[in-house]
C-alpha cells in the first residue's frame, strides 16, 4: 500500500486543531502545558468560536502561549491575567475571554487578582496549571509545593513552619459567589485528557449565560523543575500531588 | 453646543471622559482625586454612553485592565495619586513596551511614602523621565485650571493614539480640588466595533478568518528584534519630540527675568509677576504644557535674552534640571520650591526670585 492510498480523509484518526498555530511549541518533552493548549484549542474549534475568542498569556512557561494558541492574545504581567480577562469581557462581552496561569502566577504574586476577579463573578473562564513549582524561571518553590518537596528555593524540602503551607487556592476560590464552576483536572493518561476535556468545554459554554467565573485547575507535571523523567514525573504526581489535590467538580451551580 | 458648568478639577476629568467617548475607566480610591471615580459613578455614563465603569481591587489591577483594554484598541484610562501611581508602573512599562494607547491622570499629593494628601509637584522626575523599568517615554500633558483638565482628557487621547503611547496628565492636588468655571461640549459617541476593527488592525478585536491572530506582547526573547523594537519607540519618541512641545507665555515680551512654572506654580506665578511688575521688575512667564517633550527649544531662545529665570516647583528642585539642560548656561538658573503639600505665596515666589536671580 502506497502512502498516497492512506492518507486520505475518511482514514483521518486523528488531526491537530486548526485553533494552535503551526509553531513549535518549547515546552520541555512530557510537559503537560502542551496538552493543556491542545484541549483548550480544540474546546475553541469545536464550540465554533476562534473569532470570538480572546486569550491571555500569564508569565510563566506559558508566557508563549499566545504564539500557539491561534486566536487573539493578549500577554500579560506576571499575576495579572484575572485583571486583563475583566477588563476584556466587560469591554467586549459578546466574546469567549480565557486565562491560563501557572501556581505561581495564579496563586503567589497574582492572588489578588484571582481572587478579586472571582470574586466579582466575571464571566470568564480561567485556566490554572498546577505544577507545583515555578517552571519557567528555574525550579524555584511555589505557592503549591508540597510538604518535604525539593525546589532550588527549598533545597532540603518545604518546611511548612519556615515556608508556610502549599495553598489550595482552588478550594479557597470555590468559597466565593462569583464562581460558578470550579473543578480540578489532570491531563496525565488518555482518560483523564478527555475527563479535563469535558470540563473545559463546561467552563466555557457557562459564558454563554453569563453565570460567573468557571474555574479548571489541572494539576500537572513538571519533570525538568521536578529532575524527573517525564514517566517518573507523571507516578510522581499520581502518588504525591493528587492525594493533596483530589480531582473531581468542587462547585458546580445550577 | 458649549454648556458653561461649575466644577472640581477633578469633576472635569470625569465629566470629559464621559462627554468625549471613552470606554472603561478602571481605579482605585486615594485622595485627592477620589472625585474622579465618585463623579463617574453618580453619573451612571453605562447607562447613557454604554462607558464601562469599575472599581478595581488595587491600582496594580486597574493600570493592567487599562493594559488589556488598550489591547483591543478602546479609549481606556484610568486615575491616581503619587502612591498609586507608583504601584501601577510596572503596567506602565508593560503599556508602553507593547505601544498601547491610554490615559493615566495623576493628581499629586506630596511624598515620599504615604507623604500628604496635600498637593505637591513631586513626582516630576517619575512622570518625565520614564517611571517604570526600560527604555520608554509618557507623554505628559500638565494642566493649569480645571478648564484644562477637561480640555486634555480628549487631547490626551488624542496623543495617545497617534503614538501608540501611554499619556499621563500631571495634575496636582490643588487643581484637582479646586472648582472654576468650564465649557463642556456635547456627548460624543463612543467607537463602533468596526470603526476599531478597521482603524486598528493590531488590536484584539477576534481573529479574522484566513488571517494572523493579533498578539499584543512586550516580549521579545531575542535581543536583536528587541533592539529594533526599542529603536521603532525611540523613532517615535523623536517624532513626538519635534511635534508635540506645547507651552504658553505670558507677559514675555518686554521680560528681564522669567519663571518658569507649571500647573499649581504657574498660577501662583501669575501673581508674582504682577506683584513684581508693581515695583518695576519686568517679569515674565513660560508655562511648559508638555513637560515631555519639554519645550527646550522656547527656553534656551528666552535664554539668550533675559537676565535669569527661577524654575518654580512644589518639589525639591526636578524640572529646574531641564531648564539647566535646555538653557545650556546662556543664562542664570535656579530653583524655588515648597514642600511636603505647601502652596508658595505669591510674595515669596517673587522674595525668591529678587534674592536668588535678581541679587544672586
Ligand atoms: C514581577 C515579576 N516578578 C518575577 C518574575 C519572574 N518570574 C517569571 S515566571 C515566574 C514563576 C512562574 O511560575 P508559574 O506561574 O508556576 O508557571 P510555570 O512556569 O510553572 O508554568 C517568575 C517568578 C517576573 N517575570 N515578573
Ligand atoms: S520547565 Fe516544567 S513547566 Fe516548564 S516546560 Fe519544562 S516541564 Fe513544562
Ligand atoms: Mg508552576
Amino acid at each position: 500500500m502506497k502512502k498516497e492510498d492512506i492518507i486520505k480523509p475518511e482514514n483521518l484518526v486523528y488531526r491537530r486543531t486548526p485553533v494552535l498555530t503551526d509553531n513549535v511549541m518549547h515546552y520541555c518533552p512530557g510537559c503537560g502545558h502542551g496538552t493543556a493548549h491542545r484541549i483548550v484549542a480544540e474546546v475553541i474549534e469545536e464550540m465554533g468560536i476562534q473569532e470570538k475568542t480572546i486569550g491571555i498569556a500569564p508569565v510563566g512557561c506559558s508566557v508563549l502561549a499566545y504564539n500557539y494558541f491561534d486566536v487573539d492574545m493578549q500577554e500579560a504581567a506576571h499575576g495579572r491575567a484575572p485583571a486583563l480577562a475583566t477588563a476584556v469581557k466587560r469591554l467586549k462581552p459578546d466574546f469567549f475571554v480565557f486565562s491560563y496561569q501557572g501556581d505561581g502566577d495564579l496563586a503567589a504574586i497574582g492572588t489578588g487578582e484571582t481572587i478579586h476577579a472571582c470574586n466579582r463573578g466575571e464571566n470568564i473562564t480561567m485556566i490554572f496549571i498546577n505544577n507545583g513549582i515555578y517552571g519557567m524561571t528555574g525550579g524555584q518553590m511555589a505557592p503549591t509545593t508540597l510538604e518535604a518537596m525539593k525546589t532550588s528555593t527549598s533545597p532540603y524540602g518545604r518546611e511548612l513552619s519556615m515556608m508556610g503551607n502549599p495553598l489550595k487556592i482552588t478550594e479557597l476560590l470555590a468559597q466565593l459567589p462569583g464562581t460558578c464552576y470550579v473543578t480540578r483536572q489532570a491531563v496525565h493518561t488518555p482518560a483523564l485528557v478527555r475527563r479535563c476535556k469535558r470540563a473545559i468545554r463546561q467552563a466555557f459554554e457557562n459564558q454563554k449565560e453569563n453565570k460567573g467565573v468557571s474555574f479548571v485547575e489541572i494539576v500537572s507535571n513538571c519533570n525538568s523543575g521536578w529532575k524527573m523523567t517525564p514517566v517518573a514525573a507523571n507516578k510522581w504526581l499520581e502518588e504525591n500531588m493528587l492525594p493533596y489535590y483530589p480531582l473531581g467538580d468542587i462547585k458546580v451551580s445550577k | 453646543m458649549k454648556e458653561l458648568k461649575l466644577m472640581k478639577g477633578n469633576e472635569a476629568i470625569a465629566e470629559a471622559a464621559i462627554r468625549c467617548g471613552v470606554d472603561g475607566y478602571f481605579g482605585y480610591p486615594i485622595t485627592p482625586q477620589s472625585e474622579i471615580l465618585e463623579h463617574l459613578m453618580l453619573e451612571e455614563p453605562y447607562k447613557k454612553t454604554g462607558m464601562v465603569v469599575l472599581q478595581a481591587e488595587s491600582e496594580i489591577a486597574s493600570i493592567n485592565m487599562v493594559y488589556a483594554g488598550a489591547a483591543c484598541g478602546k479609549k481606556v484610562m484610568t486615575t491616581s495619586s503619587s502612591p498609586g501611581i507608583s504601584l501601577m508602573q510596572e503596567g506602565l512599562s508593560y503599556i508602553a513596551g507593547a505601544e498601547l494607547p491610554c490615559l493615566v491622570v495623576n493628581v499629586v499629593r506630596g511624598g515620599p511614602g504615604l507623604g500628604t494628601i496635600q498637593p505637591s509637584q513631586s513626582d516630576y522626575f517619575q512622570t518625565t523621565k520614564g517611571g517604570g523599568h526600560g527604555d520608554y517615554r509618557l507623554i505628559t500633558l500638565a494642566p493649569a485650571s480645571v478648564q484644562e483638565m477637561y480640555d486634555f482628557v480628549e487631547l490626551g487621547f488624542d496623543l495617545a493614539f497617534k503614538y501608540r503611547n501611554p499619556v499621563m496628565i500631571l495634575s496636582d492636588g490643588a487643581i484637582g480640588q479646586v472648582m472654576e468655571k468650564l465649557e463642556v461640549e456635547d456627548y460624543k459617541p463612543r467607537w463602533t466595533d468596526e470603526y476599531i476593527k478597521k482603524s486598528f488592525p493590531w488590536a484584539t478585536t477576534g481573529k479574522n478568518p484566513g488571517e494572523d491572530h493579533a498578539i499584543i506582547t512586550s516580549l521579545e526573547l531575542d535581543s536583536s528584534k528587541q533592539e529594533q523594537v526599542n529603536i521603532r519607540i525611540q523613532k517615535k519618541y523623536k517624532e513626538c519630540e519635534a511635534n508635540e512641545v506645547r507651552y504658553e507665555m505670558i507677559d514675555c515680551e518686554d521680560a528681564e527675568y522669567i519663571f518658569v512654572a507649571y500647573g499649581t506654580s504657574a498660577r501662583i506665578c501669575q501673581k508674582a509677576i504682577q506683584l513684581g511688575r508693581e515695583k518695576g521688575i519686568k517679569i515674565g512667564l513660560l508655562r511648559p504644557i508638555s513637560l515631555w517633550p519639554f519645550p527646550n527649544k522656547i527656553l534656551e531662545e528666552m535664554a539668550g535674552k533675559v537676565k535669569g529665570m527661577l524654575s518654580v516647583e512644589m518639589s525639591a528642585g526636578q524640572m529646574v534640571e531641564d531648564i539647566l539642560l535646555a538653557t545650556k548656561h546662556k543664562t542664570k538658573v535656579d530653583h524655588f520650591g515648597r514642600l511636603g503639600g505647601i502652596i508658595p505665596t505669591p510674595q515669596e515666589v517673587l522674595n525668591a526670585l529678587e534674592t536668588k536671580i535678581i541679587g544672586g
